[in-house]
């Protein structure tokens, strides 16, 4: 693991995110995957441009029918009574994944998974285009093929899809 | 910007350039705002080839999917099979035969020059030289012949499978690239000469269309563009994959941020990339070009797989999210260009709007890669 890498998951602990979990490079392409609350992705990203990083992609997935694969679970709480629902973060079906991708582009190499998990029924958090101006066009696509709002998002206008588009067509209840 | 005094009233005009215009390549529209011949906002419209690739595929196998990735960016197209196999066989934990991984670099660098040289002669073109065309694409022809007689395709090549790649170079594609190689290496001194001296083209390029190293940052910009302001980022280098750290070969960057920074970045890769090929044809071990054990129907184990490989055109990423099955639940596919055209709108304001085609024939856009 590397010296950023290392300095990296002191600046995500400060934020208490809701999963930090080291990966291994070569078996996933990405060494540290981090999941933080909606409400957490703008600090994420501020944290990300202060050690110099960029913003390679921003995208969505649909977990319609399942919580997906999901290998980096905080601890659960084990105590019965507790839903495991109500663990916060914790992934559950009839949710939205938001998934912000960085790299840096100096010499060395930790690429930096940002995941955030929103309701299917209310896909809203706040846009990071005021950090990285590259996040207007990627949130824009994720919002055209999935209907996920970026709150504070300066257009989200179709970009992709025709300007009248008013379907989500990377859905999974999306009929072909 | 126009003195305030010429223009007192601050008026404005708003015209479209595109979708159809010869120096959008391919159906870009911008819709631009102007005071007289300056720009004060220019707004890229996308989406005119939008064709879903990203739906296309969650509906089919994974090996289904792999000549929708020839369809992205039809000029550089084997980079884009080499970054989808690559996650795929990362997912899945194929094993890739050397011999195999030199003829993909062998090929992916062949194409890069055949990309290079189409954007050679187009962005003249779109200065107004019509001649360094018909150079550019004399030599690309030798280009696209030797990778037909592989590959059996000259543009939307699916050439790579999950284990290696599915037909063996033969001993004329050998010879003919050394051949080819030899030839481009005594023309580049033509090109130079006829174009990158050239007084016209110089002040054209010279110190116009800056692009920052931050605002490369910001907008996540790669490759050329990059590289043109002065940062030495190459997934090649940074994040080596394939058989590129037992090659030799330089990262051209230039740090004058302007339009011929990201010109001399072309030019000179072009003869890095002769640099590579000639090492990996000299290298090329015997063997196998299939992995054996490559299974027919691929089922990644679930989880999220991320890839990046260096493209004519910048980083190409590539996120799959597989269930287990054998048809992928997510496939991202992360463009260079549409991170490199972003930031357009930012970079040319204030420009006259022939600089700023000159600075958008610099950024070197295929749209379909943009709008997939």
């Amino acid at each position: 693991m590397s010296m950023l890498c290392e300095t990296l998951k002191e600046d995500f602990l400060a934020l208490a995110p809701l999963a930090l979990v080291d990966t291994d490079y070569k078996a996933k392409g990405y060494q540290l995957d981090i999941t933080v609350a909606p409400a957490q992705v703008v600090e994420a990203a501020t944290i990300m441009n202060r050690r110099g990083y960029t913003l390679e992609a921003v995208t969505g997935v649909d977990w319609l029918a399942s919580a997906g694969p999901k290998p980096a679970k905080k601890a659960a709480p084990a105590e019965g009574e507790e839903e495991p629902v109500e663990a916060p973060g914790a992934p559950v079906a009839e949710q939205m994944e938001v998934v912000y991708d960085y790299t840096n582009t100096g010499q060395e190499l930790c690429r930096v998974v940002v995941r955030c998990r929103i309701p299917r029924a209310n896909p809203e958090l706040p846009t990071v285009s005021g950090v990285f101006s590259g996040a207007n066009w990627h949130e824009r696509e994720t919002h055209d093929f999935f209907g996920i709002r970026f709150l504070g998002h300066p257009d989200l206008s179709p970009l992709l899809l025709p300007e009248d588009a008013d379907f989500h067509p990377l859905l999974k209840d999306f009929r072909v | 910007m126009n003195e305030p005094d010429c223009n007192p009233n601050q008026e404005t005009f708003v015209i479209n350039l595109g979708p159809q215009h010869p120096a959008t390549h391919g159906v870009l529209r911008v819709k631009l705002t102007m005071d007289g011949e300056y720009i004060v906002h220019a707004e890229p419209v996308l989406g005119y080839i939008h064709r879903m690739h990203e739906k296309m595929g969650e509906n089919r196998t994974w090996a289904q999917f792999l000549p929708n990735t020839a369809r992205l960016d039809y000029l550089g197209a084997l980079s884009y099979n080499h970054g989808y196999v690559q996650v795929v066989e990362r997912a899945a934990g194929i094993e890739v035969p050397e011999r195999a991984e030199y003829i993909r670099v062998i090929t992916v660098e062949l194409n890069r020059i055949a990309s290079h040289l189409l954007w050679y002669g187009a962005f003249v073109l779109d200065l107004g030289g019509f001649t360094p065309l018909l150079y550019a694409f004399d030599d690309r022809e030798h280009v696209l012949d030797l990778l037909e007689s592989v590959t059996g395709a000259r543009l939307t090549f699916c050439y790579f499978r999950f284990g290696g790649v599915y037909n063996d170079i033969d001993e004329p594609f050998i010879t003919g690239t050394r051949a080819f190689i030899k030839r481009l290496r005594s023309r580049l001194p033509d090109y130079h000469n006829l174009v990158t001296k050239n007084i016209i083209m110089i002040k054209r390029l010279k110190e116009v269309g800056p692009i920052s190293a931050e605002m490369c940052r910001r907008y996540g910009a790669t490759g050329p563009v990059l590289r043109g302001s002065g940062v030495c980022y190459d997934v090649r280098k940074n994040e080596p994959y394939s058989v590129y750290p037992e090659l030799d070969f330089d990262i051209p960057v230039y740090s004058e941020c302007d339009s011929m920074a990201r010109y001399m970045v072309r030019m000179d890769e072009i003869d890095q990339c002769l640099r590579i090929i000639e090492q990996a044809l000299d290298k090329l071990p015997d063997g196998p070009v299939m992995a054996e054990k490559a299974p027919k129907i691929i089922k990644p184990p679930v989880g999220d797989y991320y890839g990046a490989v260096e493209a004519a055109r910048g980083t190409f990423g590539i996120r799959v999210v597989s269930d287990g099955t054998n048809t992928p639940y997510r496939m991202k596919l992360r463009s260079p260009t549409f991170s490199n055209l972003s930031l357009f709108g930012e970079a040319s304001r204030g420009m006259l709007l022939a600089d700023a085609l000159a600075l958008m024939g610099s950024l070197d856009l295929v749209i379909p890669e943009i709008d997939r």
